[in-house]
This record gives C-alpha cells, sequence and structure tokens, in this order.
C-alpha cells in the first residue's frame, strides 16, 4: 500500500467521525428525526473492509450504514441531505437514516430489519454467479444479527451453492444492550462458521490496516471460487446504540479503556511512528474533513423538501393499472 | 388453443417464459429433480438444468431473500412456496423487503420477480396447511397479489407476471389445479389489475376469484335454472383492485354479493362492499352479502371441514337475499 492510499484510509476514517458528530449535533437540534445509529469508534471496519474491494463487489449492511456508504463513494452531502430528509439525500428522503443505498457505487443498502439482509446476499451474490461474473457479494452484521434464523438460513443456502459471499460480523460487544455473552450461546461468533463448514478469521477491528489485509485475502479467496467465508471483526462502538440510549447495560471506564484503541488514533500513531506522514499532514487532512463536513451540512440544508405530489412515486416500477 | 389442466396452463406460461429469456429461473422446495410438489415444474429440471430450476433447503426466509436479492441483480426469479401457509415463515421478506425496497430506496432497486403459491382449503390438511390468507397480503402497497380462477388467466397472468417489473404474489388454489378449459397457444398475456365478466347477466352481481370464481358459476347455473341471471365479475388481482368492472355490473343489478374462500373478518367481501357503498351508493338497492369461510381454524374431518368452507348453495342462497 503506497503512502498516497494510507493518507486516503485515513481521511476516510476521520470524514465518518466528523459527519457523524455533526449529525448528532443536527438530530439533538431536532433536525434529523427517527432513528440514528452512529458508527464512531468502528470505523476502521468499514473502511479496511471496503478499500479491499474491487468495483464489481458488492456491499450491503445493516441499518448502522453511514460509514459504510461514505466508504462505497456516496458524497457527505448525500447521506447529509438523507438524513435531514431532502430530496437530494441518496435515497430521496425516502429512507432516512438506516435505509441508504446507491446501486451506481455497488452499495446495496442499508438494512433496518435485524438480520433480514443477509438471505438478500446470497441472492445477490447467486445474481453474479448465476451470470458467470466474479464480483463478491460483502454482507455486514452486528453480532447481534447471528442469534436470529435469518443468518442461519442464509450462511447455509450460501455454502450449500457455492456463493460468492464474504460474511462480515461485526462484534461490538452488544446488540442493543445486550452484552454478547447474555444472548449468543458462543461468544466467539466466529465459530457458528464452524457449523456450516466455512472457513473464518477473527480480526482487531480498531486496527484499519489488520482489516484491510484480512479483508483483502478473504475476499480474493472467495472471489477464487472457493465458496463463502466469514470474518468476526472485533471492535468497539464509543457513543450508545442510538441516539436514545441511557448506557445503562456498561460502565464508563470500559467505555474509556477501549477509546485508548481509538482507531483514528491508532493509525495515526502508525503513520507518523512509520514516517509515512507528518502531523501537519494529518492535521490538513483533519480540516479538509471539517470543511467537507460544512460544505455538505450548507447543502443538505439548503435543499428543497421532498415534494408532495412525490409522494406516491416509486410504489411500483409500473405504473397501477 | 388447446384444452388444459390450470397445472398445465402454470406450467406451460413458465416453461414458454424460461425458453424467451434466459434470466427468468426456478427457485424452491422440490422444484427440481421432485418436479414439484403439485407436479407443474415436471420436466424442468431435466430439461433447463439444475442452475435454472433450483432445488432449495426448506427455509423460506432465505427462499424468498434469495429471490430478492437476485432479482436485485437483473434476474427474473420465480420463486414457489410449496404452500402460502408456509409464506408466513418468510413474511418479512415478503412484507419488509419486497415491498418496500422499491420505494424506501427511492426507486433505486427493481423487483422483476414472482411467487407462486399454493392456497386454500378443502383437501383435509388440518388448519395450519388449509388456510386461504390471500386479501393478508394485499394489505401492502409495494406488493401485487394475483389470483386467477381459469387455465386461461392463469397462463396469460402468470406470463404477465414474470414480464412484469414488480414484485408480485401469484396465488394457485390447489383445487383447481385439475380445472379444464380452453387456453391460447404461444404467447398470450393479459395485463395485471383487470377484473373481467366471466359471465353476462342481468339481475345480480356476483363478485369473486380463484376458487370462489368456481363455487360462484355453479351458483349461476342453478340460479338460471331458477330464471335468475346472475353477473359474474373476476378480480383476477386483489392489488391493484379494479374495481370498474365491479362498479359498472352494479349499476345495472343494484345487488351484489361477494363470494371469497377466506374469512368474512376484514376480507375481500369487506373491501368489496365499502367500495360498492363508496362510489354506488345511489344505486344500491338491497345491502351487499358476503359469503365466505366460517371463522373457524379449518378441521381435518372432511364434513366440518366442508361445512365451514362456502358452498354453492351458500351462493344460491345469498342471491336469493339480496333479490
Amino acid at each position: 500500500m503506497d503512502k498516497q492510499k494510507y493518507l486516503d484510509l485515513y481521511y476516510q476514517m476521520v470524514l465518518i467521525r466528523r459527519m457523524e458528530e455533526r449529525g448528532a449535533e443536527l438530530y439533538q437540534a431536532g433536525k434529523i428525526g427517527g432513528f440514528m445509529h452512529l458508527y464512531i469508534g468502528q470505523e476502521a471496519v468499514s473502511t479496511g473492509l471496503i478499500a479491499a474491494r474491487q468495483p464489481q463487489d458488492r456491499v450491503i449492511t445493516a441499518y448502522r450504514d453511514h460509514g459504510v456508504a461514505l466508504n462505497c463513494g456516496i458524497p457527505v452531502s448525500q447521506i447529509m441531505a438523507e438524513l435531514l430528509g431532502k430530496s437530494t439525500g441518496v435515497s430521496k428522503g425516502r429512507g432516512g437514516s438506516m435505509h441508504m443505498a446507491d446501486v451506481t457505487k455497488n452499495f446495496w443498502g442499508g438494512h433496518a430489519i435485524v438480520g433480514a439482509h443477509l438471505p438478500l446476499a446470497t441472492g445477490l451474490a447467486l445474481g453474479d454467479k448465476y451470470a458467470g461474473r466474479d464480483g463478491v457479494t460483502i454482507c455486514m452484521f452486528g453480532e447481534g444479527a447471528t442469534n436470529i434464523g435469518f443468518f442461519h438460513e442464509a450462511l447455509n443456502l450460501s455454502k450449500v451453492w457455492t456463493l460468492p459471499v464474504l460474511w462480515v460480523c461485526e462484534n461490538n460487544m452488544y446488540g442493543m444492550g445486550t452484552a454478547v455473552g447474555r444472548a449468543s450461546a458462543v461468544s466467539e461468533i466466529q465459530q457458528k462458521a464452524e457449523g456450516y463448514g466455512m472457513a473464518h478469521e477473527r480480526v482487531d477491528g480498531m486496527n484499519v490496516l489488520a482489516v484491510y489485509e484480512a479483508a483483502h485475502k478473504a475476499i480474493e479467496t472467495v472471489r477464487s471460487g472457493s465458496g463463502p467465508r466469514m470474518l468476526e471483526i472485533m471492535t468497539y462502538r464509543f457513543r450508545g446504540h442510538s441516539m436514545g440510549d441511557p448506557e445503562r447495560y456498561r460502565k464508563h471506564e470500559e467505555v474509556l479503556k477501549w477509546e485508548e484503541q481509538d482507531p483514528i488514533g491508532v493509525f495515526h500513531a502508525y503513520l507518523t511512528t512509520n514516517k509515512q506522514a507528518a502531523d501537519k499532514d494529518l492535521d490538513e487532512i483533519d480540516q479538509r474533513a471539517l470543511a467537507e463536513v460544512q460544505k455538505a451540512v450548507e447543502f443538505a440544508e439548503a435543499s428543497p423538501e421532498p415534494a408532495l405530489e412525490s409522494l406516491f412515486d416509486d410504489i411500483y416500477y409500473t405504473e397501477e393499472v | 388453443m388447446a384444452r388444459l389442466s390450470m397445472r398445465e396452463a402454470i406450467s406451460q406460461a413458465m416453461w414458454e417464459e424460461m425458453e424467451r429469456d434466459p434470466n427468468v429461473f426456478i427457485l424452491g422446495e422440490e422444484v427440481g429433480v421432485w418436479g414439484g410438489s403439485y407436479a407443474v415444474t415436471k420436466g424442468f429440471y431435466d430439461h433447463f438444468g439444475g442452475e435454472r430450476v433450483r432445488d432449495t433447503p426448506i427455509a423460506e426466509s432465505v427462499i424468498i431473500g434469495a429471490t430478492i436479492g437476485s432479482a436485485m441483480t437483473g434476474l427474473r426469479p420465480i420463486a414457489e412456496l410449496m404452500t402460502i401457509n408456509f409464506a408466513f415463515a418468510a413474511m418479512d421478506h415478503i412484507v419488509n423487503e419486497a415491498a418496500k425496497l422499491h420505494y424506501m430506496f427511492g426507486g433505486q432497486f427493481v423487483l422483476p420477480m414472482v411467487i407462486r403459491a399454493v392456497t386454500g382449503g378443502g383437501r383435509q390438511l388440518g388448519a395450519t396447511h388449509s388456510q386461504t390468507p390471500d386479501v393478508i397480503f394485499a394489505h401492502f402497497p409495494g406488493l401485487k397479489v394475483v389470483a386467477p380462477g381459469t387455465p386461461e388467466d392463469a397462463k396469460g397472468l402468470l406470463k404477465a407476471a414474470i414480464r412484469s417489473n414488480d414484485p408480485i404474489l401469484f396465488l394457485e388454489h390447489a383445487t383447481l389445479y385439475q380445472m379444464r378449459a380452453e387456453v391460447p397457444d404461444g404467447d398470450y398475456v393479459i395485463p395485471i389489475g383487470k377484473s373481467k365478466v366471466q359471465r353476462a347477466g342481468k339481475d345480480v352481481t356476483i363478485v369473486t376469484y380463484s376458487k370462489g370464481l368456481e363455487i360462484s358459476m355453479k351458483a349461476a347455473d342453478e340460479l338460471e335454472k331458477q330464471g335468475i341471471q346472475a353477473e359474474i365479475v373476476d378480480l383476477r388481482t386483489l392489488r391493484p383492485l379494479d374495481m370498474e368492472p365491479v362498479i359498472e355490473s352494479f349499476k345495472k343489478t343494484n345487488r351484489a354479493v361477494v363470494v371469497e374462500e377466506g374469512w368474512k373478518s376484514f376480507g375481500v367481501g369487506a373491501e368489496v362492499s365499502a367500495r360498492i357503498y363508496e362510489q354506488a351508493f345511489d344505486y344500491v338497492d338491497a345491502p351487499v352479502r358476503r359469503v365466505a369461510q366460517k371463522e373457524v381454524p379449518l378441521p381435518y374431518n372432511r364434513t366440518l371441514e366442508q361445512s365451514a368452507l362456502p358452498q354453492v348453495a351458500d351462493v344460491v342462497a345469498a342471491v336469493k337475499e339480496v333479490l
């Protein structure tokens, strides 16, 4: 990986962080409605993972999707506009925080029913296999999704049909407020892949390069036709599950301890220690990210509301007869 | 024209569409090697191969999930659910994904997919395998629900469904598979969302669909002997619901009976009669009557089961009440 790529990964992580900090402010100011789940703390997972994909590889994820959307190439302005429910949003203001997608960027959403997008991922992968394309479907989900039937039906079918899927479990230790050990029969989620005869690996999700390396190897192995695999990426969210989380289920000290491993801080130290970047370069990137977010907020605030007449658009592809 | 059973008409529609478009494929439980639980896909596996006629595990969520996902990539999957009762195990994917994805992402995702499911009671299969829950699925904007009552309509509507770019639930009544009638050969396509007058008459309008059509036709024969001419409007599609031919007929007869196999509460009869009152109140000469299944989980015992299902005599009696 060359220096420019390192700096780009750093930029993406900082951009996600700044974008979501502003998002939280706008939410508290009442400008963003509904549920909003922040990715803060988990940025290295999606950033490292998606940096390892090729353009033909599809990405599908759950509702904690702002960072993933950004890593897939959706501009902050369109993400911000979607959060504000504007017509310029990536889903035209129809989806909101949990339902962002951009087919042109091979990003297939943004799905808010826990685990329900895993069966969809098998279908995306089947589409590529059926057509003889070499794309890999990268399906991200939280460890909480591994306790629902969808997970098991999807993993099983992917193996039976040798589908090109990389299953990526983001283990952030809590399904909402329930610690993994209180909800899952095995706390080491990767063991569940064993039940489907699937290769698996546990990865440090606070280290963007570790994620990138593991993802690159796994994606290319899947592309070679060897069938689905699973990565369990160990991470931690620094904020609540959603904006309305009283956080009674964990101690503040635990959060502080994890914050010592802040993926942005870890990568900052790596870059400066290994002389890939000077403090000054990284400060510049921070400023660039702040400016980008500011521009995006201005764009979103200035964007029009969806027209009332558009309410019935796109219920069906064809008009009702 | 050829005289085909409903089963043969459905099978022919799929066969022709698979020959026509390599993106059309079938998936479901026992659709391949077995030839289909109701033999609708008999011979398909040998002709089209295992890539296009895909046997799945018994896992309805992923059957429908894979159907949706592959449709999003541009394929045209036809999923077979062995019975509509198993759709409940895939309810999230039908309701929260198939019916929503096109709208919720601003029109980006296109879902050219068909879910074929066997519906209906009357075969002594007990309460869990005998339901006619068609209307439940018609409740959700974003989904289309087609339920033909003749072999001709089955062929034409299924071909339209396979070519459509919307998610469509296609309901086949289990006891209609043997019904035989003339079916046009070759490329015969009927637009989805059009009700049809299946029998002309002037004294009363019977509104029905699917299995209800067969019952209503027999009832109309009996009524005819008694000098009563019933007009039968077959809805054919529950969503979108085409009321035009219903209202047109009602304005002529001023009397209506709605016949369905599902339960009466919140059913097709409730919807259609409400719309008649909304759209043609000035033409009402008698309260609209509803013939439907008695409000009980269907029992196994044949006599008990038949007593709970709508019968020809029930339709005849209801017509006499409104006259």
